[in-house]
Order: C-alpha cells, then sequence, then structure tokens
C-alpha cells in the first residue's frame, strides 16, 4: 500500500500533461487562424493609428451613409429571415404532418441539403437570368400577362430583391432543421390534448406552439446572422450598387474607400457584434429545445 | 382541408424553387439568337481561365481536405478518448466560424499576416495559398468535425483503443487502421461538403487575390451575359453531385449503437 501509492500519484502527475498535448496543434491552429485575427480587428476597432485606446472609430460608425448600410443590412437579414422561417416551417408541416405521399419527404429534404448550400455568385446568377431585366419570368409576365415588374417597382437590386435571393438558401436551412423538431412532436400530446377537448388551433396554440418556440426562434437568429455575413451573393447581385455593410466591408479592405483603416475596423466590429449577438440567442435556444427531443 | 393546404404550401415551395434553376437553364442554352444551343457552355469549358481558375480550386478543396482530416480526426479522437470534458469547448470553438462572418476573418489575415508582420504568408503566392487553405479549413471546420464526431458516436472508441493497444499498436497504427476506417463514411462526407464549399467560395479568395473559380465566376458575371448562366448550372451541378455522394456514402455507414455509458 505504502509502495504504491507514491507509484500511482507518479503516474497522474506524468501523464496529466501529455493529455492535453493531443489537441495542442487544434487550439494552435484556431489560435492562429480564428482567435488571434479575429481579436486583431476587435483590438484595432479601439484604437487610433499611433496605437492608443479611442472609440472614435465606434463614433465614426454613426454617421447617416453607415447607418444606413447597417440598417438596410439588418432590414434585408430580418426579412430574409422571417420569410424563411414562416415559408420554411410551412413546407416542413407540410412534408411531415400534412397527410402527402411518404415517398416526397426524402427527396424534399435531399433538395434542401442541396439549396442550402448554393449559395454566393452562382445563386445571383441564377436570379439574374429569372428575374433580371431580361429574364425568365420577367420577359413571360411582360408579354404573356402584361405585367411589366419594373414599372411596378420591382429591382432586383434592391432590398426585395436581395430578399427574394436569399430566401433561396434560407427556406431549405429551415426546413433542414425545424423538420426534426416537428418529427419530436409526440402523437400522444395531440391525442391527450384532444381527449381534453382542445381544437387543433388550440392545440397549436397551447402545446405545439411553446414546444417548438425556442427551435422556432433560434432557427430565426440562424438564418439571420447567415444572411448578415453574406457577402458574395450580394457583390454578384448588385455589383456594389446597393451599400449594404459587408459590401462596404468588402470595398474598405479592397481598397479603403473610407480614408480611415481603422473605419474598416469598427464595420467589421460591428458586424460580429450583430452576427455574435444573433447566434447567442441561437446556440442559448438550441440548447433549451433540445431538452424536448430525447 | 389539411391536405389541401399542404399540397399548396409544397406547391409554392416548388414552384419557388424550380424557377430560378429553370431560368438559369434556359437562359444558358439562349446564347445563339433564336434557338437553344450549348454554345455559352463550349465557350465557357473552352476559356482558359476557366480551367485555370477551376483546377486551381479543385486543388485547393484537396489540399483542404486532407488538411481539415489530419487536424479534425485526431483531435475529435483524443477528446472523446481522454478528454471528454473539453468536448463541450471544443464542439463552441467548431462553431465559432459560424458566428464570425468570413469577411471578417480574411480582414483579420490581411492584417496579421502581411508582409510587415512577424509572419508575413502573404509575401509570397505560396503563402498566400497557405493562409487561404487555412482559411478554407476554418470555414470547413464546423461541417467536418459535426461529421467526424458523429462518426465517433456510432464506434466505441475506448475499447477500440485497448484492444489495439493489447495488440502492441502505436497511437499512428491505432489513428490510421483503427480508428480512420471506422468513420471513414463520416470523413467523406465532411470532405464532399468541404469541396462543395471551397470550389464556390469567393470572398476570402477574392480579398486575398487568388486566381479561383468563385472570383473568376464574379468577374464573368460581370462582364457577360450567357456564360454567367452556363457557370451557374455548372456550380449547380457540382453542388448536387457533392450532396448526392453524401447521400450514397451514407448508405455504408453503420448504424448508430445503442452504447451502454
Amino acid at each position: 500500500m505504502t509502495n504504491s501509492a507514491p507509484a500511482a500519484q507518479d503516474r497522474t502527475r506524468a501523464r496529466l500533461p501529455l493529455h492535453w498535448l493531443g489537441v495542442v496543434p487544434f487550439l494552435l491552429f484556431v489560435l492562429l487562424f480564428l482567435v488571434l485575427p479575429t481579436m486583431n480587428i476587435v483590438i484595432g476597432a479601439f484604437r487610433n493609428p499611433a496605437g492608443e485606446f479611442t472609440l472614435q472609430n465606434i463614433r465614426n460608425l454613426f454617421t447617416p451613409s453607415i447607418m444606413a448600410a447597417y440598417w438596410i443590412s439588418i432590414r434585408i437579414s430580418l426579412a430574409s429571415a422571417l420569410l424563411g422561417c414562416l415559408i420554411g416551417f410551412a413546407v416542413a408541416a407540410a412534408i411531415t404532418m400534412g397527410g402527402l405521399p411518404r415517398w416526397i419527404r426524402s427527396p424534399m429534404l435531399t433538395f434542401s441539403g442541396v439549396a442550402s448550400n448554393f449559395a454566393g455568385v452562382p445563386l445571383a446568377f441564377a436570379f439574374i437570368a429569372t428575374l433580371g431585366p431580361i429574364g425568365l419570368v420577367t420577359v413571360f409576365l411582360r408579354t404573356n400577362l402584361g405585367i411589366d415588374l419594373r414599372s411596378l417597382g420591382f429591382n432586383l437590386l434592391s432590398f426585395w430583391g436581395l430578399t427574394v435571393t436569399y430566401l433561396f438558401f434560407q427556406i431549405p436551412l429551415m426546413i433542414l432543421i425545424i423538420t426534426p423538431a416537428l418529427d419530436g412532436l409526440k402523437r400522444e400530446w395531440r391525442e391527450a390534448a384532444s381527449i381534453l377537448g382542445a381544437t387543433g388551433f388550440q392545440y397549436w396554440r397551447m402545446v405545439a406552439l411553446p414546444i417548438l418556440f425556442p427551435s422556432l426562434l433560434g432557427t430565426f437568429a440562424l438564418l439571420f446572422a447567415n444572411s448578415f455575413g453574406a457577402v458574395a451573393t450580394a457583390i454578384a447581385l448588385t455589383g456594389s450598387s446597393l451599400s449594404i455593410v459587408p459590401i462596404l466591408l468588402f470595398a474598405q479592405i479592397r481598397g479603403d474607400v473610407l480614408g480611415d483603416p481603422h473605419l474598416g475596423y469598427a464595420l467589421a466590429f460591428g458586424m460580429i457584434v450583430v452576427t455574435g449577438i444573433a447566434n447567442t440567442i441561437y446556440i442559448w435556444l438550441r440548447a433549451r429545445s433540445e431538452r424536448w427531443q430525447k | 382541408m389539411k391536405k389541401f393546404w399542404a399540397w399548396l404550401a409544397l406547391f409554392a415551395g416548388l414552384l419557388y424553387f424550380a424557377l430560378p434553376l429553370i431560368g438559369m437553364t434556359e437562359f444558358s442554352l439562349k446564347m445563339r439568337r433564336g434557338e437553344y444551343s450549348f454554345d455559352a457552355y463550349a465557350k465557357v469549358l473552352a476559356d482558359p481561365r476557366f480551367q485555370e481558375t477551376f483546377t486551381y480550386s479543385v486543388g485547393m478543396a484537396i489540399v483542404t481536405i486532407l488538411f481539415g482530416v489530419f487536424l479534425i480526426v485526431p483531435t475529435a479522437y483524443w477528446v472523446r478518448l481522454k478528454l471528454p470534458r473539453l468536448r463541450p469547448f471544443i464542439e463552441f470553438v467548431t462553431l465559432l466560424p459560424l458566428i464570425i462572418p468570413a469577411i471578417v476573418i480574411v480582414f483579420g489575415y490581411i492584417r496579421l499576416y502581411n508582409t510587415s508582420s512577424w509572419l508575413p504568408l502573404t509575401g509570397s503566392a505560396t503563402g498566400t495559398n497557405l493562409l487561404l487553405m487555412f482559411g478554407y479549413a476554418t470555414l470547413a471546420m464546423p461541417y467536418m468535425y459535426r461529421a467526424v464526431d458523429t462518426g465517433l458516436r456510432t464506434i466505441d472508441v475506448t475499447t477500440l483503443t485497448e484492444a489495439a493497444q493489447s495488440l502492441g499498436a502505436g497511437w499512428f497504427t491505432i489513428l490510421s487502421r483503427i480508428i480512420l476506417p471506422n468513420v471513414l463514411v463520416a470523413v467523406l462526407s465532411g470532405a464532399f461538403l468541404t469541396f462543395a464549399i471551397v470550389l464556390g467560395e469567393f470572398t476570402m479568395a477574392a480579398l486575398l487575390n487568388r486566381p479561383a473559380f468563385g472570383p473568376f465566376m464574379q468577374l464573368l458575371g460581370a462582364n457577360r451575359a450567357y456564360e454567367p448562366a452556363a457557370l451557374a448550372v455548372i456550380a449547380f451541378g457540382i453542388t448536387w453531385g457533392c450532396m448526392a455522394l453524401i447521400q450514397i456514402v451514407s448508405r455504408f455507414a453503420p448504424k448508430a449503437q445503442s452504447q451502454p455509458h
């Protein structure tokens, strides 16, 4: 006993640091190519060119043109997240509990996987070919039905144009995330509710929606961040004619259009704050919603 | 009544998704006046810049996948085996690239690794390629880690490791001949997703000034009418192909077993 105790102690002492060595390459990678670059931006946002601490860069964000860029970015993200959630939920509900043939479900989920990854430059091309000035739908409506989208105020390079385009990856993402949650609604809950005399509407309002609520709000936050950080689709769609935050930052990194590199840091810091808040809500709510999906 | 609404929702959804796909396909065939032809495709495929950038991006995707596998598989394995209490933390770290927009990350790279910094990666083409590869690996990390970790959940890591060790295997043998073959399906799913992400990626490649496929597509889109639609069809085909491969390899995945612990 007296002999083995120090030996065991020796072994744990010798082994403990070795365990940590196994994740050192990973942590080093994350530090060098994720944490430090981000910290560099955040610290830069609070520094002047001489390297002293300042709040002036953040204050400079509150000019009308930059505020307008943030505002339209936030509006596009809110609209595409909200519509993405509503339409995605409708489609997911249709394929899980709408009484449709069973074979529809699997191809629909596969397609959602493809469409949610079909973002960026090619997606913009697809919408230009469809809703652009000589796109399929535009021409069809003009020649066959006499509806001129342009005179109705629709323009692909605008708030609604971007929102409609973003929906192409927002809706499938919603379908992919919410379908398992809808599957998690137990048949017993519905039966229990109807035995107690609940109507379909009451079941949804008092049982199903409260259970789904964290998933819904969490996915909403994820979709919001998803479109707030989208750069490629916006640039390929609008060139740089629409001033949203990612495009502004892209132009700033390319050529210092704001004339002050530290304003670029502040702009990027603002993006981290917005997507950070949205994603914190998402992660927190996902952890809560998983409690019901056991 | 319920069925009616379900069909309506499905139909509206399908219409919204089908129209842009039909639109881009139809547009890509219209290059020759008055008739459908594959001229736009022929023009794109014959473009030397298409061949260069496409080859470059495919090469980058393969290197990124290899790097990702070498980084993620041992880490996920080690965390499951020896540091289970660290798992929530590591999982959170792998989700960070979803929180921090890619444009912010690459902005940080440019400031941190420029020619006057302590590690001047952007000073040479090789260095910039390396930096871009690390950037891609960062973007793919959430998907890669999740895929590998899900794969590891279906096997009994501890028992397999102890069995291998008692037969005299070292860590390298355990990882390459026991663990990797067992999670190969999961690794492949992550790899195909990484491939799809890297091939279409625009922001990082454009800002690091590398001749990748994404910036080429954007450049063509700004200057031509019909070729971009052909590119969009090709890109959609590649994304579809990657997802189809994931579905196919998933059929060979071992079913998740109920583990006692």
